[in-house]
């Protein structure tokens, strides 16, 4: 008959309008659907009906550990006194080389005689420019550069607040520990291996053999996201 | 001999055997070429696939492989510019619909000063669009061609961009990493380099004074304006040409469709693209391999994943990697969902297109959001995945996804919130009344007219072509994987959306089938070899094609011998070749016909202007 198919469609929709309100009286006594932790933990999770919108900015989605956004450069925890801490790059250049969109400008440090050193003297990302891909951190060997979770960038002159030098650029290992705690400890302990495997820190007069660590398991840690 | 391109990344002895029963036709079809044709010989050049044609046999040939040995589907037309030999090149790829199996990859070389190379598109309407890209980009001129214009860019442009000695206003270096980001790297944008009004550079002599090439006078010519026959002899009644888009919001970006209408109907209808073009290719050719994964994620970047796919199967082929078993279930999990989101969202947006604003295309991107959640946890971005790597991809899956773990996400998602999602789709739209009263009988395209215009994926199986490249040259493990090719044979619009439906059906197959295997899996390898950030190839031509949700998705990519950048890097891009049937399908319909045509066709203008 004509005109079941629309009746059908229409059942559809009053469905998921009904939907939309039940989770509202589910939470009613229970603190409401909207800004509340708990109902928007609920509110995310698979087992949810009806609107899933999320209150931003009062809510935030928790972003996951890989999650990523424009880089920025890992430091030692600054002593008291200082801007930021020692420098983790060594500024090698792989991070300037293997970017796709060429946004990264590293000036090699210099040491008073003239040979490189190995820090950087001036480090740039035009954030304009950066797509977010994540090849830097997956191909850092000093784990130096990581993507930021901090996608709140807004700003009024794009010319000069889009241009991150070091300073916007340095944040120490702790906030990368907060952000991605589970990356930071698998990146840890895979220094770690990398260290002992090449026999470094040993008291001496130690016998037992190093721990070695064959590269297929360092390649296979690396590509894990580890 | 003539090898089809060999799939090299499974290890299974069924991958070998089929690579054997698949040689067969194309082998076949070479031996005929060669007897018929002398002048027609192998490619001399090491680890280069195809025939050489002389340029004033190639009709002839071309007619052999198209009517005679059964090749009828030309996929791909694109140019090559060999600076080195003073050459251009025009490459073929044209594949077998009824023998499936691989490509019997015709080539041209002609003069580069002057080149002319026969055109191919009053025998096969396909290669029109495709022509006209390479005479914009390449400058090779087609004779014979019906409407030689240029398509990307626009007329009155100088110069041919993808030539190897044309360089770009913010040229820097020919390849990249550009020297000067290292080690003395201070930073300038390039608009302080180039700014606006100086970042274009006009031809000696030519002045802006306002008498500028009319860029659309040659496109408005081929229309026709002229009645052939008045029905209302007493009024003057005259055809009149609209312009749809660029700016419109059924368009799906920034396109336009030139239509001349006789009354309400159309008589003549010509998409004008290249808005968004921002020679994705030439790019690709500054870059070194890797960094084209990433800027692969920004052509259709409803499905990112699947064009991740196809480049890295391209470059695989030069590398000759082994993808180990759990990078391809992954894989496959990856491009299934991607499948799902990017048909959920052209049936929602097909709804936009007819009429049934925002409410149907939210309900069917609902269950897009958790598959973007996964994609995010997994790979880092909701959209831009940049997920595969050249023998593998780039992390394992997550242990947690929305604080639930993986595996029993992935189980519910697939075993119950997906299907349920297109049965709920299914159930809503496809008995309406209205959608059918708009949809069915219209925007037909016979399975004829589908294989001759060279359309690809759900246009071309909903016109009752079953073809998908999935079956017919199996990559990754799909040949392990039951599942139906969808076709369906009334070749109209809702036959274009039912066919989606069928597909996602058959993807939520594909992944029920992959779930146990990464099960399986957990924990192994899921990239071949040491990463490495410049990866040299050793020489040769390569011809990835994947089935992308949106139809065949190729990547033709060449390099020089110990090479990290391609020479050549070639997209056949779904979006745009499946738009040269549109006038055909919208002849003698209503203009309001158009906008759902579009919407059934399902393009991504990132893919289209590339």
């Amino acid at each position: 008959m004509y005109g079941v198919g629309i009746v059908k469609g229409l059942a559809t929709t009053f469905k998921h309008f009904v939907d939309s309100y039940l989770e509202d009286i589910y939470w009613l006594t229970r603190g409401g659907r909207y800004y509340n932790e708990e109902a928007f933990r609920h509110r995310q999770s698979l087992k949810t009906r009806g609107a899933i919108t999320v209150m931003y900015p009062e809510e935030k989605l928790e972003m996951p550990e890989r999650f990523r956004f424009v880089p920025f450069l890992v430091t030692d925890e600054p002593q008291p006194g200082e801007k930021w801490g020692h420098d983790w790059c060594t500024s090698c250049g792989i991070c300037a080389k293997v970017c796709p969109p060429q946004c990264i400008w590293i000036v090699r440090g210099k040491l008073p005689n003239g040979r490189p050193k190995p820090e950087p003297e001036q480090f740039y990302i035009d954030i304009d420019i950066c797509m977010n891909c994540g090849f830097c951190m997956e191909f850092c060997p000093f784990d130096a550069i990581k993507l930021d979770h901090d996608y709140e960038l807004s700003s009024y002159d794009r010319t000069s607040a889009h241009i991150h030098d070091k300073e916007r650029l340095s944040k120490p290992i702790s906030y990368w520990r907060a952000i991605a705690p589970q990356k930071a400890a698998a990146e840890a302990a895979a220094r770690d291996l990398a260290e002992a495997s090449k026999g470094k820190g040993r008291q001496k007069g130690d016998d037992t053999p190093a721990p070695t660590l064959a590269e297929d398991d360092v390649r296979q840690l690396f590509y894990r996201g580890l | 001999m003539s090898e089809p391109i060999v799939k090299e990344e499974t290890s299974p002895t069924e991958a070998e055997a089929t690579t054997a029963v698949h040689a067969d036709p194309v082998a076949q079809a070479t031996a005929a070429l060669k007897e018929r044709y002398p002048d027609v010989s192998d490619d001399p050049r090491q680890n280069f696939t195809g025939l050489m044609v002389p340029a004033e046999q190639l009709l002839a040939v071309a007619r052999t492989v198209r009517e005679e040995l059964g090749f009828n589907y030309l996929s791909s037309v694109t140019g090559v510019d060999l600076i080195d030999d003073n050459k251009m090149e025009v490459v073929y790829h044209t594949y077998s619909i009824d023998q499936q199996g691989g490509a019997l990859v015709l080539k041209v070389q002609v003069d580069r000063d002057d080149p002319v190379v026969p055109s191919l598109t009053p025998q096969w309407p396909g290669a029109d669009f495709q022509e006209r890209e390479i005479w914009d980009l390449f400058g090779i001129r087609f004779d014979g061609h019906p409407d030689l214009r240029r398509i990307l860019m626009w007329e009155g442009f100088e110069g041919h961009p993808m030539r190897k000695d044309w360089r770009e206003a913010f040229y820097e270096e020919e390849h990249k990493p550009f020297g000067s980001r290292w080690p003395g790297g201070n930073v300038y944008r390039v608009e302080e380099k180039n700014p606006y009004g100086k970042n274009v550079q006009y031809p000696a002599g030519w002045t802006p004074d306002g008498q500028e090439f009319d860029v659309d006078a040659t496109l408005y010519q081929g229309m026709s304006l002229v009645r052939e026959h008045n029905p209302t002899p007493n009024l003057k009644t005259e055809k009149v040409t609209v312009n749809l888009g660029p700016q419109h919001p059924s368009t799906h970006g920034v396109f336009r469709l030139v239509v001349t209408l006789d009354g309400e109907s159309v008589v003549d209808l010509k998409p004008v693209m290249g808005y968004l073009h921002r020679n994705h290719e030439k790019i690709a050719e500054r870059n070194t391999f890797i960094m084209n994964i990433p800027y692969t994620d920004r052509l259709d970047y409803i499905s990112s994943m699947s064009n991740n796919h196809g480049y890295v199967l391209a470059v695989e082929k030069l590398l000759g990697s082994k993808v180990p078993e759990r990078a391809e279930w992954i894989r496959i999990l990856m491009v299934e969902l991607t499948r799902i989101v990017n048909h959920f969202w052209a049936i929602g947006f097909l709804l936009n297109d007819l009429g049934a604003f925002q409410t149907p295309a939210l309900y069917a991107i609902n269950e897009r959001e958790l598959v973007l959640d996964f994609f995010e946890a997994t790979a880092g971005s909701r959209m831009m995945c940049n997920y595969m790597r050249f023998g593998g991809v780039a992390y394992d899956l997550p242990d947690n996804v929305r604080a639930q773990p993986t595996m029993e996400f992935l189980q519910e998602l697939v075993h119950e919130r997906l299907p349920g999602a297109v049965d709920e789709l299914d159930r809503y739209l496809s008995g309406s009344e209205i959608i059918r009263a708009r949809c069915v009988g219209v925007g037909y395209l016979s399975p004829e007219d589908a294989i001759a215009y060279s359309a690809a994926g759900p246009v071309l199986r909903a016109s009752g072509v079953a073809y998908d490249v999935r079956r017919a040259e199996p990559y990754s493990y799909y040949e392990q994987l039951e599942f139906d090719v969808a076709v369906r044979h009334n070749g109209d619009i809702f036959d274009r959306y039912m066919i989606r439906i069928d597909e996602m059906r058959q993807s939520i197959r594909i992944l029920e089938q992959v779930l146990p295997h990464l099960q399986a899996t957990a924990g192994g390898h899921i990239v071949d070899g040491k990463p490495q950030y410049a990866i040299r190839v050793p020489g040769g031509d390569a011809y990835g094609r994947v089935e992308n949700p949106k139809g065949e998705l190729g990547f033709y990519v060449i390099a020089k011998q110990r090479s990290s950048n391609p020479e050549r890097y070639h997209v056949r891009a779904p979006s745009f070749i499946n738009l040269t049937p549109m006038g055909l399908m919208l002849k003698d319909h209503k203009v309001a016909d158009i906008v759902a045509v579009l919407g059934s066709i399902d393009i991504v203008l990132g893919e289209t202007d590339r």
